[in-house]
């Protein structure tokens, strides 16, 4: 029986060491999933010995060297296998180039460079999105299965099939355990960026379930940003996205009543408003300014939170600026969504009116024909233009359309109010 | 989950950190950015340039420092981001090994609750 408290130790031991030990395997063995295994394999020794020996002085340390004697007879076995496909004419697999003895140097090498690797890897674009995120938090995050299906409100068999199978197309496909340079590297990043803010955004705005928010998805997705952020800390997108992150986590406490009903940006209690992750979310877009990244997609969407902290009072907000912002990342970036953003705040800067054809020039769009917050958005314009029929016919429909309880109940109680 | 961690070390007021103890504090720090957790830090100057405000009833009591007295005085502290409270006792040994002998206290902070 082991005691709970060692349990739960180790639990943390994992979370923190798990990825860099993943990475620094990965290197070696050139498969990620042979190397989680390795690394697992060392995390149950600990599960055996800790609980009598007690936690070591530095369990990073002492699991890293438990991992490379797991590799090492990984590679002994490995040979052996390989032997008896020589024997059977088969094809020698690539691990064969690494010499036992190189092990120890290999693993003692810089290892934030294996953990950018990894982080490359996990967000390769062979993987479908669904596979990148659940891969994502379990290799860097260190969830385990369970938390990630308990995250996406998903069966945990699904996740963990998700993840078999996409440990075994990087296998197939022999994606290099890399970091993508020239050319590739730009769109390979924007891959990461996505994944994480995906992260981010299913923990700040949960699509499904009865939940607004699910705040722990928000702190892993901020974490990964950070650790993202600082090993490649001359790419100033990755410091946009940090920024965005930081930005909008700020306003987590302000987003919705004690009752869990939403609260607009707009009406949200400023107070309420976290000054450090914004103090820190301000720094991070300086840091993407610095590097000649102020018009990345990031660091524009971070651009416009930030003129939403800066101000002080809803009514201080520099509306023409952000209007200016969301024209800079519709050329960037053209989306029906943008617009839509736009228009809101074309609708503060210019008046409603002004608003209301901005968004009716997007009725026609056919990727917004079920998106719920256009019809809430035209009712709030034609609400403030004294339209209160057509308003009340658009707040029902979009209360039709979201797929979010809290929201609808929202939605439902503008249209009462009409 | 957010928890603010206080830091009193063992040895008294006095002693400035040696060059080896600023880097390897610095190294530390810079590590645990880079892992995401940390969110803020920061050293007390000494106590000496402190001063504790104290409300009775409806008065004050400012008293200046040093504050010779106490056993143990604040020398920096820490916010960090910490998955569990376990991990935060982990992260907090890592700094206790590198600060040396002394004791954290670490208080989860208040995060407003998922909202139902």
């Amino acid at each position: 029986m082991i005691a709970p408290d060692i349990h739960r130790t180790i639990d943390a031991v994992w979370r923190m060491e798990s990825a860099r030990i993943i990475a620094g395997l990965a290197r070696i063995v050139r498969d990620i999933g042979v190397a989680e295994e390795l690394a697992q394999d060392a995390f149950i020794v600990a599960l055996e010995k800790w609980p009598e020996s007690g936690v070591p002085q530095n369990p990073g340390a002492w699991l890293m060297a438990t991992a490379k004697h797991r590799a090492i007879d990984y590679f002994r076995r490995n040979k052996r296998i390989e032997r008896k496909h020589e024997e059977l004419g088969r094809e020698l697999d690539a691990r064969r180039d690494v010499p036992m003895a190189n092990i120890n140097v290999a693993m003692d090498d810089e290892f934030g460079d294996d953990l950018l690797r990894l982080v490359f890897t996990a967000c390769h674009p062979v993987l479908s999105t669904e596979a990148r995120v659940a891969l994502t938090l379990r290799l860097l995050g260190g969830l385990t299965t369970e938390e990630i299906a308990r995250a996406f409100l998903v069966p945990e068999p699904t996740i963990a099939q998700r993840i078999v199978r996409a440990k075994r197309t990087l296998a197939e496909k022999r994606i290099p355990f890399e970091v993508p340079r020239g050319a590739e590297l730009a769109a390979r990043l924007s891959s990461v960026l996505d994944v994480i803010y995906l992260i981010f955004n299913e923990g700040y705005t949960a699509t499904a379930g009865d939940h607004w928010m699910r705040p722990s998805l928000c702190e892993d997705a901020l974490r990964l940003g950070r650790i993202v952020a600082e090993l490649a800390p001359a790419e100033p997108e990755v410091h946009g996205l940090v920024a965005l992150m930081e930005i909008q986590a700020s306003r987590s406490a302000a987003r919705s009543l004690p009752s869990g009903e939403p609260v607009l940006l707009l009406n949200q209690n400023r107070a309420l408003w976290d000054q450090l992750l914004i103090h820190r979310g301000l720094a991070a877009l300086d840091r993407a300014e610095k590097l000649g990244g102020a018009s990345g997609r990031y660091a524009l969407e971070a651009g416009i939170a930030a003129c939403h902290a800066r101000a002080l009072t809803a009514d201080a907000t520099d509306w023409k600026r952000i209007v200016a912002l969301y024209s800079e990342l519709a050329r960037l970036a053209p989306s029906p969504i943008v617009e839509l953003n736009k228009a809101v705040a074309a609708s503060l800067a210019f008046g409603p009116a002004k608003g209301l054809r901005l968004v009716d020039a997007l009725l026609t769009e056919p990727s917004l024909r079920s998106y719920h917050l256009l019809p809430s958005v035209r009712g709030d314009l034609l609400f403030k233009l004294g339209r209160f029929t057509e308003a009340h016919s658009e707040f029902m429909r979009a209360a039709d359309l979201t797929r979010n309880a809290r929201e609808r109940q929202m939605l439902q109680d503008r249209a009462a109010s009409c | 989950m957010r928890f603010l961690c206080i830091y009193k070390p063992s040895k008294g007021e006095g002693l400035p950190p040696t060059e080896k103890d600023m880097t390897e504090m610095g190294k530390f720090v810079e590590e645990s950015r880079k892992s995401g957790v940390l969110l803020a830090d920061g050293g007390c100057l000494p106590s000496a340039l402190g001063a504790r405000i104290r409300r009775t009833g409806e008065k004050y009591v400012v008293t200046d420092g040093p504050f010779t007295e106490s056993k143990e005085i604040i020398g920096g502290f820490a916010m960090i981001q910490a998955a569990s409270k376990q991990e935060a006792i982990e992260l907090t040994k890592r700094f206790l090994k590198v600060a040396g002998d002394g004791e954290t206290e670490i208080r989860q902070m208040y995060d407003p609750p998922p909202t139902k």
